[in-house]
């Protein structure tokens, strides 16, 4: 831990009316690195995002974000993060040019105009300049968004789910890109759903109905579940599912392509019960280490039995 | 909202190009703009004519001389279509049908009083329900029997008093407005229902496309926020004024008797209340639709109760005092005044400090409801 904390809160909780969408959050993310954040929708991503660039006020907790406070410095805070929404949030009827300058303004960034060109030229967009933001695809509309964040220089990305709706190549030239900021030293924290995404983060954390219930490295996560899966393929597998979820021992059945992954904590008791069930079957098991996508399908399981219901943090 | 944040000029600005640029794209909303003062002030200015002429007169006649050059008189000033002559029993019925507007009554022995200069009464019943569209006829009555009498009065060249007690009854409704009272009032309503309306919408406009969001992620402030987006409004009501005052005065001949320079401070300190208003409203409002509802929760006890529509002090206390909460009422009074009294601000005052105290109330509830935004 010797790399300096970008951002370092505990305990933070917000609420909307009855709803708890944040609870006690707890958050470290080191200067530079890539932090993922994950969850199902409506676990409270967007709202804690937007508790650390200041747009919320967490209802009790502390922190800082930036070395400055998250709850009396908000301002401060916002003019060196950049915060790209989830929902395209530039103005359709301003052009690409306008939209750029509005926001060079809004961060009072120094040679505005010179800042603007550069990042059209950056964006390949110099000559659409002119063309109204609202006309753009959703792959085009991602990189101004995220052109827009990156005018004032800030020292930390929040990206809430940036991807959203964006074509593979656009999607590998955008980890691309943030790999390239991140490098230059600018920290980015970024949510998710997409597993590949999740993978190419330096760390994770998995937050689930307000509760951040794991986090650390990749390999950290799924180490921390102490899962043990099996690979079961073979013929006749469609029809063995129902079949595999009922065994004792079995906590997760999860299908991959044309296999199904079964995991449990216990590995005595599922391996002595998948041995009984598939006897005779002509399917094959194999041990295997257990994915990302394992862990985080179990981490979503196990937090639905346990809390059931919904939220409208997204 | 953080640390006591310093205003910036800069941000400020940005926001105003930022508006003015989307009123540029918005066509239909500019159209607006230009649209609703024009359109409204020729509906209603014509509608609600000021001075109409040749309304429909009966007469309860005297045989004599003098009544018959009075009646040529009036038909003669083109205000009075004479329908003919008619009893007692008939006056009420037609005024009650609104077939004739005016009856005047010659009572008996007219002309030998007058020639005997015992001052006799002419009786004029006018329907005042529409009390703005007979003030021209009524004017003309007034200076009419001076001007008819004199000349068959030879011998007396200044009348000591006027030879004839003219008596008008404003049927139906005794209150009786002044002409000239609708478009000063308009132009009241036009720059409420506007400003309220459209500030309403540029906020949650902003909120329901979600790019409020990406303006709070910005170092801006409440009020930055809150006076970028006034000002271009400001600018637009102004011109919507003038736009009025330029009409009204071509088409309609409203005069201007006091200083222009005031009746512009008095519009915009009245554009400012209604925008801070229309700003409060879409601080609250979730989406566009309710800051509409909001708008006319606003805009129709404005219109009903401020004066505009019906005689302010005809109306009960409890009203009065729900009117003399709205701005609308004493820019109704003021706009008047300065118009067609030539009222200085002193005369005024007394109507500015309630619109400048509703301002300052709504100001300080938008900026306390603009703070919870996001949350």
């Amino acid at each position: 831990m010797d790399t300096p904390l970008t951002i370092d809160v505990s305990r933070l909780n917000k609420h909307f009316g009855n709803k708890h969408v944040v609870k006690d959050l707890s958050l470290q993310v080191r200067k530079g690195e890539i932090f993922g954040f994950l969850g199902p929708n409506g676990s409270g991503k967007t709202t804690s995002i937007r508790m650390l660039c200041g747009l919320l006020t967490p209802d009790s907790g502390q922190g800082t974000c930036l070395g400055l406070d998250v709850v009396k410095d908000s301002i401060q805070i916002k003019s060196q993060v950049g915060y790209m929404t989830q929902r395209f949030s530039l103005w359709d009827d301003l052009s690409i040019e306008e939209n750029l300058d509005f926001v060079a303004r809004m961060f009072g960034v120094a040679n505005r105009r010179q800042a603007v060109m550069h990042a059209l030229e950056e964006l390949g967009l110099a000559g659409r300049r002119r063309q109204l933001a609202g006309a753009l695809s959703g792959g085009w509309k991602q990189r101004l968004a995220l052109a827009s964040c990156l005018l004032h220089h800030p020292r930390l990305l929040l990206l809430d789910e940036p991807t959203a709706g964006v074509d593979p190549k656009a999607r590998r030239d955008f980890w691309e890109e943030i790999h390239r900021l991140s490098a230059s030293g600018i920290t980015v924290l970024v949510s998710t759903h997409y597993m590949d995404e999740a993978e190419r983060c330096h760390r994770l954390a998995y937050i689930s109905y307000g509760q951040l219930l794991a986090s650390g490295t990749a390999k950290e996560v799924v180490d921390s579940l102490h899962l043990n899966t099996w690979e079961i393929s073979g013929h006749k597998l469609h029809s063995f599912g129902e079949k595999l979820r009922q065994l004792p021992g079995t906590e997760m059945v999860a299908s991959f392509g044309t296999t199904r992954h079964v995991s449990g904590r216990d590995a005595g008791t599922l391996k002595a019960s998948l041995e009984t069930a598939l006897v005779g079957s002509g399917l094959q098991m194999c041990p295997i280490s257990p994915s990302l996508e394992d862990a985080f399908i179990h981490l979503m399981q196990g937090s639905r039995d346990q809390d059931q219901y919904g939220n409208g943090g997204g | 909202m953080g640390r006591s944040p310093t205003f910036s000029v800069a941000r400020w600005l940005a926001i105003l190009i930022k508006e003015f640029l989307q009123l540029k794209r918005d066509r239909l909303t500019f159209a607006m703009i230009v649209g609703i003062p024009v359109v409204q002030l020729l509906l209603f200015g014509f509608a609600i004519n000021t001075d109409p002429r040749h309304l429909p007169t009966a007469v309860m006649s005297d045989p004599g001389p003098f009544a018959r050059s009075y009646i040529a008189a009036m038909k003669n000033s083109s205000y009075f279509d004479i329908v003919g002559s008619i009893d007692a029993r008939q006056a009420d019925e037609l005024l009650d049908k609104g077939q004739v507007k005016f009856v005047v009554t010659f009572p008996p022995g007219f002309h030998r009083d007058l020639a005997r200069r015992v001052t006799p009464t002419l009786f004029v019943e006018a329907d005042a329900t529409d009390p703005i569209a007979m003030g021209g006829a009524i004017a003309v009555l007034n200076w009419l029997e001076p001007e008819v009498f004199a000349p068959d009065l030879p011998r007396l060249a200044h009348p000591p008093s006027p030879p004839v007690d003219l008596r008008i009854h404003r049927r139906y409704n005794p209150e009786g407005l002044t002409a000239y009272n609708v478009v000063p009032g308009l132009m009241g309503v036009i720059l409420t229902m506007t400003m309220v309306l459209m500030t309403g919408l540029a906020m949650t406009r902003e909120r329901e496309r979600g790019t409020f969001e990406n303006m709070l992620a910005t170092p801006v402030t409440p009020l930055e926020v809150l006076t970028g987006k006034i000002v271009p409004y400001i600018i637009i009501g102004l011109l919507q004024v003038t736009l009025i005052l330029v009409a009204s005065h071509l088409i309609f001949d409203i005069p201007i008797l006091g200083s222009l320079p005031l009746l512009y401070a008095m519009v915009l300190l009245f554009i400012c209340a209604n925008l801070t208003l229309g700003i409060t409203f879409s601080s609250i409002a979730r989406n566009q639709l309710q800051s509409m509802q909001m708008t006319i929760f606003f805009f129709l006890p404005s219109l009903l109760l401020s004066g505009f529509m019906f005689p302010f002090q005809a109306m009960p206390s409890w009203a009065q005092t729900i009117g003399n909460a709205l701005p609308l009422t004493h820019f109704l009074i003021i706009a008047r005044g300065i118009l067609l009294k030539g009222n200085g601000l002193e005369q005024l005052w007394p109507h500015i400090w309630p619109i400048l105290l509703f301002t300052v109330i709504v100001l300080a509830a938008g900026l306390k409801t603009y703070r919870r935004t996001l949350d």
